[in-house]
């Protein structure tokens, strides 16, 4: 009689790394084989299907984050590099590091031959025809390639099913969509950009993925000069051109407020409800409670605190609290480093300075959302841990877009992302514990 | 016992299948996701301009549409289709029946609620704004949540217990083949019309006859004639159908009688503000058939506009003659199928009848338009699972007849990504089951169906980039219109020689069911 043999790669879900592939099907059976033909093919159907509504969402409402980067394909290429951190002709001056920048100076290329206003410093400011809305929509659907890239590197060792439910996940993540699509930024090519990393991390190639496992010292030192090299490689011209100062002051505005316009849903909110609170209390009981002159999203003033009781908060302070939150993740790292939690613990990386940091956009969400992500098939706490923040993080990204039309677009993408999210992850562990269940009598 | 049946017969998914995560949760759970795509492909369309955006004085169909609901709500039914100061059919008259014009009223009451400029009377005409766009759009996408989607998915429950027969990721490709229509989504969401109401009953219908309610199925069909005379090309399905499957009863009379009585007393529950005298019915009768605007219209890949090239009709013939003529074509067109269903009616062969008969009306009918292409393209989405490669070419070339009149609506770029997401869910991985296309394996007809794609594909371009020479400025329109014109004849030769077959099949069964 046949038992069914159960793919061990399934009985334990945290297993699933140590395994490389799913090879250990017995040959007698081989319908269990789960890993499907063609798994390219696969995910450039999700990544075109996605490509396909992106196109549709071409007209849809862009923030100034259009003009922004309009404004920056135009500045690096209408200007030498030296001046691409001093350049005062538009208000959204370059506060990207330099690669982002020279990522803008290559579009520019593409678009002069397009629309030659475009790149034009001062003729092309708020341009707003249809030629430089569909080419720069166009850069970042082609961009987020980056994207499926880091995805397919990060999945293709996973069976075949988990490899398919997170990368659906990803290429149809709403906050992706309504960020980077609609909103107009280049998240998914970043995003793209670290998980190629932390896939390089997983398979233990560390140089090429840039951080350090202290395993050896000579191992250390490589790490290091490796990092050194690529930081050179950034910053050394603006350091040769004498504008190095320029450049950090532009890329860290410390002169902006401790939150966003609006509000990154994180720690700060809460000191800041606190303050008020307390000091509508303590003025009903009678304490003189003096109105702060600041605000809290405008940016220092002088030396007067925005909070009226509580104490003020530096940016000193909010990165102390972030490495606070970090401690334990970066113990556990030191003690014992496997490559496989690496995506997990930059996630938890990212999570601490989303809650503690200064000035953080609510679009920062994107950068620990997207890595748990990948590890949301691992187990059911983390399918559910991932269930409710990407659902949350998602809401909390629907104020940028505030316009009627947008409206049922952003409620239907995460209507659908959750749906799939539900019946995906049920399947997926309803199945497991089926799989466990029958290996139990099996075994006998 | 046969719903059990039914039920059992649904495979169990095969486990390398793709989407088994979703599938393995039953057609409830594939539906509803396919669905909620569905609803944000159309919100994502309908952000693009609609037709006559922007273009005095007469604009388009959204013009259209808002002024009926301005004429219902400021006039009583009486003068909706009756020519007055207050009502000048010359601008954009009520050409549909009274269920459209009802609808226009209760759409309008909400217009009213939220932006009353966008439908007072005289002072909204051309009106044109963010928040009156927004309702209207949203207007057609409520029509097609409540009726449509409804609608399908009653079919594919119908459908598949009908066939008793269809693994589980069969049934969830065939939802999306349905919903996905790209013509649909365009001409509804994109150019702005209400087709999804009369298709989405005519679904129902034939969901009804599909799980053998007859009268409801009745019932139905009479509401999508009542919202559009256009439903009339399926009409002889029905009709057909029904006849052939009363002939078959003991009492064939009685039977006639029931459905008939349905019929008639759905048209009279529509049309009774009209019955009031014969002169208001006469009126509406009047607006719904428009004769004089001629044998065709514009550049449409029918009979009649194609043959046009080398006989000109309007010129060698008047308007009654022409009429009876495209009467006599159209009917002999459609007379074999309604002969085989009468002959030997089935539930297999009603759905080849309802392609039959909208081909054929749409090849030789009166004073048809692109759109109607709409109309053949529903049947043929029905029989996606058995003719996968006849509805994929079907929507290719309706796609094609169409381009023309989207890009004057500017609507290119939803055309493109529809047309693709299109191909990628006909060839989603591990949707449809992998059996080869049947009928073409032989090279030459390879090589023939890639030339003329190849072919399409040109034209598009040529379309786009190159001017027309001044002596015939409709040069390319032509070309298209030949084109996607040979190719329905050719499906509809190939549907009609099917349902024939279909029935010496059906035959064949019923004799040795006799015998066992």
């Amino acid at each position: 009689m046949m038992t069914w043999h159960p793919n061990p790669n399934l009985l334990h879900p945290l297993s699933l790394s140590l395994s490389s592939s799913s090879n250990h099907d017995s040959p007698r059976e081989p319908k269990t084989q789960i890993s499907s033909p063609n798994p390219i093919s696969d995910l450039a159907w999700f990544s075109l299907i996605a490509a396909c509504v992106k196109l549709l969402l071409i007209p849809s409402y862009h923030s100034t984050d259009f003009e922004v980067h309009r404004h920056w394909l135009a500045l690096t290429h209408s200007l030498s590099l030296p001046n691409w951190y001093s350049d005062k002709t538009s208000p959204w001056t370059l506060d990207y590091p330099p690669f982002f920048a020279h990522f803008e100076r290559f579009l520019s290329l593409f678009a002069k031959l397009v629309d030659p206003t475009i790149v034009d410093l001062h003729n092309g400011l708020n341009y707003k025809t249809p030629s430089v809305i569909i080419f720069q929509r166009l850069t970042v659907i082609l961009s987020d390639t980056v994207l499926i890239y880091g995805i397919y590197r990060l999945g293709r060792k996973l069976g075949s099913r988990e490899r398919n439910l997170i990368w659906v996940l990803v290429v149809w993540s709403p906050a992706l969509l309504i960020v980077d699509h609609m909103h107009f930024q280049y998240n998914g090519f970043l995003m793209g950009i670290l998980l190629v990393s932390l896939s390089l991390l997983e398979e233990g190639r560390d140089l090429t993925g840039g951080e350090g496992w202290v395993r050896a010292f000579g191992r250390l030192v490589a790490m290091g000069t490796v990092v050194v090299a690529v930081f050179v490689a950034a910053y050394g011209p603006f350091v040769y051109y004498g504008r190095i100062q320029q450049v950090f002051h532009r890329m860290f505005p410390f002169g902006r407020g401790l939150c966003h316009a609006y509000w990154a849903p994180n720690f700060w909110v809460f000191y800041i409800l606190l303050d008020k609170g307390l000091a509508f209390m303590l003025a009903k009981l009678g304490f003189n409670i003096q109105a702060p002159t600041a605000s809290f999203t405008g940016g220092l003033v002088g030396d007067t605190s925005p909070f009226a009781v509580l104490p003020r908060v530096t940016p000193l302070i909010t990165f102390v609290l972030v490495l606070i939150a970090l401690f334990p993740c970066l113990i556990k790292a030191w003690r014992s480093p496997q490559p496989r939690m690496i995506t997990r613990w930059v996630a938890y990386a990212y999570t601490c300075g989303f809650l503690f940091g200064w000035h953080v956009h609510e679009k920062a969400s994107l950068h620990f959302v997207i890595p748990l992500d990948i590890v949301a098939t691992q187990g059911m706490e983390d399918a559910r841990h991932y269930f409710i923040l990407s659902i949350v993080s998602c809401y909390s990204l629907f104020p940028l877009l505030f316009e009627a039309q947008e409206y049922p677009i952003k409620v239907l993408l995460l209507l659908l992302h959750s749906i799939l999210m539900w019946f995906g992850f049920s399947s997926q562990f309803s199945q497991i514990t089926s799989a466990k269940a029958q290996a139990g009598p099996g075994k006998k | 016992m046969e719903k059990r049946k039914g039920i059992k017969a649904l495979k169990d998914e095969d486990e390398n299948n793709n989407w088994w995560w979703l599938v393995c949760r039953g057609t409830a759970a594939s539906f509803l996701s396919i669905s909620v795509f569905a609803i944000l492909v159309r919100v994502a369309v309908s952000i693009h301009p609609y037709s006559g955006a922007g273009k005095p004085p007469k604009y388009g169909d959204f013009e259209a549409q808002r002024h009926w609901m301005e004429i219902t709500l400021n006039l009583p039914a009486s003068e909706w289709y009756r020519n007055s100061t207050t009502n000048d059919l010359s601008y954009w008259g009520l050409d549909y029946p009274p269920l459209t014009a009802y609808q226009s009223y209760f759409h309008a009451l909400i217009l009213r609620n939220f932006h009353p400029d966008s439908v007072s009377l005289y002072t909204s005409r051309g009106h044109e704004s963010y928040l009156g766009k927004l309702l209207m759009r949203w207007t057609v996408l409520s029509s097609d949540m409540l009726i449509f989607f409804p609608a399908v998915f009653y079919f594919v429950i119908a459908y598949y217990f009908a066939t008793q027969s269809g693994r589980k990721s069969d049934v969830a490709w065939h939802i999306a083949m349905i919903l996905l229509n790209p013509c649909l989504i365009l001409i509804d969401h994109g150019h702005f019309q209400y087709n999804c109401i009369s298709l989405g009953l005519i679904v129902g219908a034939a969901a009804a006859i599909l799980s053998s309610k007859d009268l409801l199925a009745c019932f139905l069909f009479s509401l999508a004639l009542n919202h559009k005379q256009l439903s009339a090309y399926v009409a002889p399905a029905f009709f057909s159908y029904l006849l052939g499957k009363c002939l078959k009863c003991r009492n064939p009379l009685f039977e006639v009688l029931k459905l008939g009585l349905v019929v008639i007393g759905t048209f009279a529950l529509v049309w009774l503000p009209y019955l009031q005298s014969a002169n208001s019915f006469l009126e509406v009768l009047s607006r719904l058939a428009p004769f004089e605007r001629g044998i065709y219209e514009d550049y449409v890949a029918n009979f009649w506009c194609t043959s046009s090239v080398l006989i000109k009709w309007k010129i060698l013939f008047t308007i009654p003659s022409l009429k009876l003529l495209s009467f006599v074509a159209t009917i002999s067109a459609s007379l074999p199928s309604m002969v085989q269903q009468i002959w030997a009616p089935s539930k297999q062969g009603f759905l080849y009848g309802l392609l039959n008969a909208s081909l054929s009306f749409y090849m030789f009918s009166y004073q048809v338009h692109e759109k109607s292409i709409l109309l053949p393209l529903l049947p043929a989405s029905f029989l996606a699972i058995e003719e996968p490669f006849l509805f994929k070419w079907m929507m290719h070339y309706a796609l094609l007849s169409m381009f023309p009149l989207l890009c004057r609506d500017e609507l290119i770029l939803p055309y493109i990504s529809l047309s693709a997401l299109f191909i990628l869910l006909y060839h989603a991985p591990g949707g449809r089951q992998d059996t080869s296309d049947r009928c073409f394996p032989a090279s030459l007809k390879s090589f023939m169906i890639g030339f003329l794609v190849l072919c399409s594909l040109i034209l598009h371009v040529v379309y786009l980039a190159v001017r027309p020479p001044e002596k015939y400025p409709f040069l390319f329109e032509a070309m298209i219109m030949l084109l996607c014109f040979s190719q329905f004849v050719f499906v509809a030769g190939y549907t009609n020689i099917k349902q024939w077959k279909l029935s010496k099949d059906s035959t064949l069964e019923n004799k040795e069911k006799k015998y066992l």
